[in-house]
């Protein structure tokens, strides 16, 4: 390697990295505590002081997709022996299996949403973005700037109108409703992101593919699509990350069907209070899929973060 | 009409062809392509705004469809303007807004200029610092709840093991003075990486040239770091706070689901206010006064800052 003198020493190196280290390490605290508590027993999640090492149980797992009745000590002796692990754990607290609790159908909703929005908001976004990009638009920069302008407002100032919208054309409730409603969030950030990809595919190509006789249509879906593939995909993952997390419209305008995992999680109930391994392994499962997905895509994440208003 | 080098060529073939060439006119396809997405912005988003001016004016209540509204004009805002609830509200918001904002932009600069030296592995550091920003604010924030328990809550056991005091001496989200430093943390917590990011991307773009010039004309290093990477990176800075500025004052998921207001109403912060006027009281036509005020404030605050903003980058 060259000398440079703007290139930092090596001490200044060891001591910038075991900063930052540390603070990694501090950061992962918390997460690495949610993963540890899903695998203990409600009362090692409890005990004090609180154990770092201990048995791991999938108790967590088991009471969060199930629900579970107390029995009699009589009735339980009398019981079949257990037919599968999750049996066994149940019966060892002398209770039974009722029945699955709602956990996997508030998963299922988020993942309907979240997809359901994300696809319709990447499809809205890239033809205005493209439109905005190509096109000549009278007003177009007040028009973006109304598109952004609409992401200021809080939720729950718009909340209460679209609760009476919503109530009013039955789509309360339901999951096109909140398909709509993320839409409608989300398409400002996809908008703006998109045109800033789409801005830095050079014109030349189209304007050669339609001196080759392609309609506009053609141009856009088989030369300008391609060429933006990846910047649509970092898009899609901001989108699909924002409709995952969402909380303030999920609480406000679900109550059962449509209901997402984010209101749903916190309100899992134990027998007496809180059942925290349950609630971890709920949030462990819910958060790790945005976890992986932030480490596949780190190298576009800077993009999406800031709205497009930093380019690489 | 466009200048393009297509359409002057397709300006100089006979009408049919060109209509052939180019399918439908680029006005009729701007069109097409942008009206759904406005269409709806207008439905989702402008027509709810302009339905909750109108409701700001009644003494509606969304519980009760079938009573007869009235206009009464601005009494609302003349209301929350005299209403002490919202007065506290607002100051909780601004004890929120200042020290998370304060306690980012410190470390969140400080880590990124730590970063900015490059050490071996920075990526793989500063993706895993990232992870808490891109989580669900409500489960994160419900699981710091259990953090945060006294006795056997891992955030009092940890402070307790370095300070020495009894764990279930203090209640993180239990008693008034600390509850709103327990959001402070969190929030702080959360979206540090998100400042630190941002200032990442305005230290990466002062070229190297600039420093070496410094070097040649011997400023030393302390004077380079106020005269060139400060002055470079505040730009960028100032947009990290404006994001989270307008962000944490909308701020409701995290600190309902860790103080819910609580204790009292010492972190009832503005949105949280907002939901129980609107949700809890039903007191529909007040509550959208509010939200105007509230919506009005944000779009107030932020335009002036970025005209701040403008003159910082013109420099």
């Amino acid at each position: 390697m060259s000398y440079s003198i703007t290139e930092p020493s090596a001490r200044q190196k060891w001591i910038a990295g075991t900063l930052v280290i540390l603070y990694a390490v501090i950061t992962m605290i918390p997460l690495l505590w949610i993963m540890m508590t899903s695998f203990k027993t409600p009362p090692d999640s409890i005990s004090y002081p609180p154990k770092v090492f201990y048995e791991p149980s999938l108790e967590g797992y088991v009471n969060l997709f199930t629900t579970r009745t107390r029995v009699s000590p009589e009735k339980l002796a009398s019981l079949p022996p257990p037919e599968n692990f999750a049996e066994e754990i149940v019966r060892n607290r002398d209770m039974v299996i009722a029945g699955p609790s709602k956990f996997g159908g508030r998963f299922l909703n988020s993942v309907i949403i979240g997809f359901g929005s994300t696809f319709l908001s990447i499809f809205l976004g890239t033809l205005a973005a493209y439109a905005f990009s190509r096109f000549k638009i009278p007003l177009a920069d007040d028009l973006l700037f109304f598109i952004l302008s609409t992401r200021m407002m809080p939720p729950i100032a718009v909340a209460i109108p679209i609760f009476l919208m919503y109530r009013k054309l039955g789509l309360s409730d339901t999951h096109l409703g909140m398909i709509l409603l993320y839409t409608a969030v989300n398409i400002s950030l996809a908008v703006w992101l998109l045109k800033g990809f789409i801005d830095e595919i050079p014109r030349e190509y189209e304007e050669a593919a339609l001196i080759d006789g392609y309609t506009r249509f053609q141009a856009f879906y088989k030369v300008v699509l391609p060429q933006a593939a990846t910047g649509i995909a970092s898009t899609a993952i901001f989108c699909l990350i924002f409709a995952w997390n969402e909380y303030a419209f999920a609480v406000l305008l679900t109550s059962g069907t449509a209901q997402t995992a984010p209101p749903f999680i916190p309100t899992i109930i134990g027998v007496g209070g809180l059942d925290w391994p349950a609630i971890a392994a709920g949030a462990t499962l819910f958060l790790l899929p945005v976890m992986i997905f932030t480490v596949m895509l780190r190298k576009h994440l800077l993009r999406g973060i800031t709205f497009g208003a930093v380019r690489k | 009409m466009s200048d393009t080098t297509a359409d002057k060529l397709a300006n100089k073939t006979p009408k049919r062809v060109a209509r052939k060439i180019r399918g439908l006119s680029d006005r009729a396809i701007a069109w097409l392509f942008v009206g759904p997405t406005i269409f709806l912005l207008l439905a989702i988003n402008i027509f709810p705004l302009l339905w909750t001016i109108n409701l700001s004016f009644t003494d509606f209540k969304a519980n009760r469809i079938n009573r007869e509204v009235k206009y009464i004009g601005i009494r609302n805002y003349e209301r929350i303007l005299g209403d002490s609830d919202i007065w506290l509200s607002m100051q909780a918001t601004a004890h929120f807004l200042f020290w998370t904002l304060f306690f980012q932009v410190l470390l969140g600069f400080a880590l990124a200029w730590l970063i900015n030296r490059k050490f071996r592995g920075n990526d793989m550091w500063t993706t895993i610092i990232v992870l808490p920003m891109m989580l669900s604010p409500a489960v994160v924030g419900n699981f710091w709840t259990f953090l945060y328990q006294p006795q056997i809550g891992l955030f009092n056991y940890i402070v307790a093991f370095f300070t020495g005091a009894d764990p279930s001496s203090f209640e993180m989200l239990g008693s008034v003075d600390l509850a709103p430093w327990a959001i402070v943390i969190v929030d702080t917590w959360m979206w540090t990486p998100f400042v630190m990011l941002i200032c990442l991307a305005g230290l990466r773009s002062i070229p190297d040239y600039i420093y070496e010039a410094a070097e040649v004309d011997r400023a030393s290093k302390l004077r380079q770091f106020f005269t060139i990477t400060i002055p470079m990176v505040l730009p960028f800075l100032m947009l990290a706070v404006l994001f989270r500025g307008i962000e944490n004052f909308k701020m409701f998921d995290l600190v309902v689901q860790l103080t819910g207001g609580g204790p009292g109403s010492v972190t009832e912060m503005a949105s949280i206010n907002l939901k129980r006027e609107a949700f809890e009281k039903w007191r529909t036509g007040y509550s959208s006064a509010f939200a105007i005020i509230l919506f009005v404030t944000v779009f107030g605050l932020a335009s002036i800052y970025v005209k701040a903003l403008n003159k910082v980058k013109e420099r």
